[in-house]
């Protein structure tokens, strides 16, 4: 086979734009397996080092905090848990409500869908004040349902799946209603199964909105029990930088490499469904 | 009271699209009834409204002794084949078969049964468990027809079910639903707008135009006996010829011809039709026919012609002739083989 100059272009392109996704990633895992010190004279590392065990041992299991009561391990749970809520009740939730904008044919089905895709401008940093005094009017500060309820409802996926469901053609709910489908079993029947895709695509993109949560979960919660991944990078290690002794730039990246660990799982285990989804053109 | 009663029957669409008018029509248990007509008639509104599919605006519809107007399409116990199959494409054919029979919650073994019975019928049993896109168009079909018949419903509804096929597959499979319906002996409606295929199937046949009945009968009836000049031209293949002409006095006068001792006491504009196949060649006929253009089916002729002003006035001719393009032929009408509409109201008046 011979080779085109423009493949060959292509190929450049390609692999630039690799090293620029993967090389962070690299600096930072090598980084985080070097002592303190040689970072700090040295500068970051592109070789691994020989303190992984002892860095990443030091990072999941030392107590930090103001209390110094809460560990790195309890702050990825309580992110993955938040994030996970967040997630599934996301994508359940606009599923079902783009479900009834487009089936149920009733006149105000459009300016309700309007008035949903609006709140695309009202994010949660700008209602702040008023979700948090509803939050800790119902008692819910310092809680999981206080740190997912206020992020569960979703313009984007209710678009996406407003859009998927307008694809679908009519017969298919028709058939489905003369072989005895009522409104519940079309949705779980059909629906849920011909997005399958897009389910997996869309609680990939609220898991990694609900993981990088900072505000929210930063005025939610005064426990450190309940302190996300996010917090815990800029609080955990600040009282040591700030004292006599060495930042711990090393024990910071570990840090971070082990931050990335939930989402990526979450992408690794869902791309089977991507895949499936991609092969099987149906219709 | 028969088995499928449909009383004064009227569909306006929200957007005041009238599409069936007070539609009034009885189908017999185990009838095999056809609509037909043309595009945008209402044969797949008057279907819908059978299965539930569309609200009907006015009138009253009775499926096996009960009032149907109010019943979920889900209760109504009619099976229906698409256009489009709509087989549902996450499922393999097993399941697309069986869903139905799931939801009316049948135990496992009797739906495994069924479901075999009916791939077995339609000889689709090879493929219970590909799903519908690795199914080639006929094979869809008849996944399509099998998922009504597991279920064995009251009534089947086909809306034009073939029309996505090539000719081949269409006059076998044409050929095969008219076998399997006179087999499981179920009530059917079918929706065409293929004259052919609406005679071939039908126990009856109901010649819909613009949201009307123009005639209801057997497909003999009607090929004999067109009613109005909508049917007389949309029955029969190739279509019925027909002449401007004026009748007087049982006389009819057309361009150079005349018949007498027509049995009609109409006066007036009229329209003659002659079909094609009731024309014979003789010596002195009545109509002489410029040809012009012969199409050769192997057992006949379709013999395209002039005659004086009229164009591609159609004569059937037996195959075994040969007629070249510029011959002139003599030709007569089969006693009594014509028939006389009323110009204006195209109302059959002999
Ligand atoms: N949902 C709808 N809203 C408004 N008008 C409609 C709707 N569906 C059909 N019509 C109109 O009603 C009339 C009858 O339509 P219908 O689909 O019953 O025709 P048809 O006889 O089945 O035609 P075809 O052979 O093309 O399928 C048409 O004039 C059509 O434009
Ligand atoms: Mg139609």
């Amino acid at each position: 086979m011979k080779i085109k100059p423009l493949q060959i272009v292509a190929h450049i392109i390609l692999i630039i734009g690799v090293l620029l996704m993967v090389l962070p990633i690299w600096i930072s895992f090598a980084s985080s397996t070097h002592e303190n010190v040689s970072i700090l004279t040295e500068g970051m590392r592109f070789t691994l080092g020989d303190q992984f065990s002892r860095n990443y041992n030091e990072v999941l299991n030392e107590k930090g905090g103001w209390s110094e009561e809460v560990t790195a391990a309890k702050m990825f749970i309580n992110s993955f848990i938040m994030a996970l809520g967040i997630a599934t009740l996301k994508v359940a939730i606009s599923a079902m409500s783009a479900y009834a904008l487009v089936y149920y044919r009733f006149k105000l089905a459009v300016p309700i869908f309007w008035l949903i895709f609006i709140t695309l401008l009202v994010p949660l940093e700008v209602r702040i004040f008023p979700s948090y005094k509803i939050v800790s009017d119902l008692g819910l500060t310092n809680s999981y349902t206080g740190l997912i309820l206020p992020l569960v409802a979703s313009a984007t996926a209710t678009f996406f799946f407003r859009q998927f469901y307008k694809t679908i053609p009519d017969e298919l709910l028709e058939s489905a209603k003369l072989d005895g489908a009522n409104a519940w079993s079309f949705f779980i029947d059909f629906l849920v199964p011909l997005s399958k895709t897009m389910i997996a695509a869309m609680f990939i993109f609220m898991f990694v909105y609900g993981y990088s949560q900072y505000l929210w979960p930063l005025i939610m919660t005064t426990a450190e029990e309940y302190w996300t991944v996010v917090m815990g990078m800029k609080i955990i290690y600040t009282e040591s930088y700030e004292g006599v002794a060495l930042p711990r730039t090393a024990e910071r990246f570990a840090y971070i490499i082990l931050s990335m660990i939930p989402p990526v799982l979450v992408v690794v285990f869902l791309q089977k469904w991507f895949i499936k989804g991609l092969i099987q053109t149906e219709k | 009271m028969s088995f499928l009663d449909l009383k004064n029957v009227t569909k306006i669409y929200p957007n005041g699209t009238k599409a069936v008018h007070e539609t009034s029509l009885s189908v017999d248990e185990g009838e095999f009834m056809v609509f037909v007509g043309p595009s945008g008639c209402g044969k797949s509104t008057l279907l819908r409204m059978v299965a539930g599919l569309e609200d009907i605006t006015e009138g009253d519809i009775n499926l096996d002794g009960k009032l149907i107007n109010e019943v979920d399409p889900s209760e109504r116990d009619v099976a229906m084949v698409f256009q489009n199959y709509a087989l549902y494409p996450h499922m393999n054919v097993y399941n697309n078969l069986a869903y139905g029979l799931k939801n009316r919650g049948i135990d496992k073994e009797t739906i495994e049964q069924k479901v075999n019975d009916a791939a077995k019928l339609l000889q689709i049993s090879d493929f219970l468990q590909r799903k519908p896109s690795m199914l080639s168009g006929g094979q869809r079909q008849r996944v399509a027809m099998g998922r009504a018949i597991v279920r064995n419903p009251k009534i089947f509804l086909f809306d034009e079910p073939l029309s996505n096929l090539d000719a081949k597959l269409r006059i076998q499979m044409r050929l095969e639903i008219k076998k399997l319906q006179q087999k499981v002996g179920v009530t059917s409606i079918f929706v065409t707008h293929d004259q052919v295929e609406a005679m071939t199937l039908a126990d009856r046949l109901a010649v819909i135009n613009d949201g009307i009945i123009e005639q209801l009968g057997t497909p003999i009836e009607i090929y004999n006996n067109p009613k109005s000049l909508f049917v007389a031209g949309f029955i029969g293949s190739p279509q019925m010829n027909f002449l401007d002409a004026n009748l007087n006095n049982k006389t009819l006068s057309a361009e150079n011809f005349e018949i007498k001792n027509i049995d009609s006491d109409y006066n007036g504009e009229v329209t003659l039709g002659i079909r094609p196949e009731h024309l014979i060649e003789t010596e002195n006929g009545l109509i002489n026919l410029k040809v012009e253009l012969v199409e050769q089916l192997g057992s006949d002729n379709l013999v395209y012609g002039q005659i004086k002003n009229i164009k591609d006035f159609c004569y059937r001719s037996p195959g075994n002739q040969t007629i070249k393009k510029g011959d002139t032929l003599s030709l007569n009408i089969e006693e009594n083989k014509y028939f006389i509409f009323d110009k204006s109201t195209g109302k059959r008046v002999n």
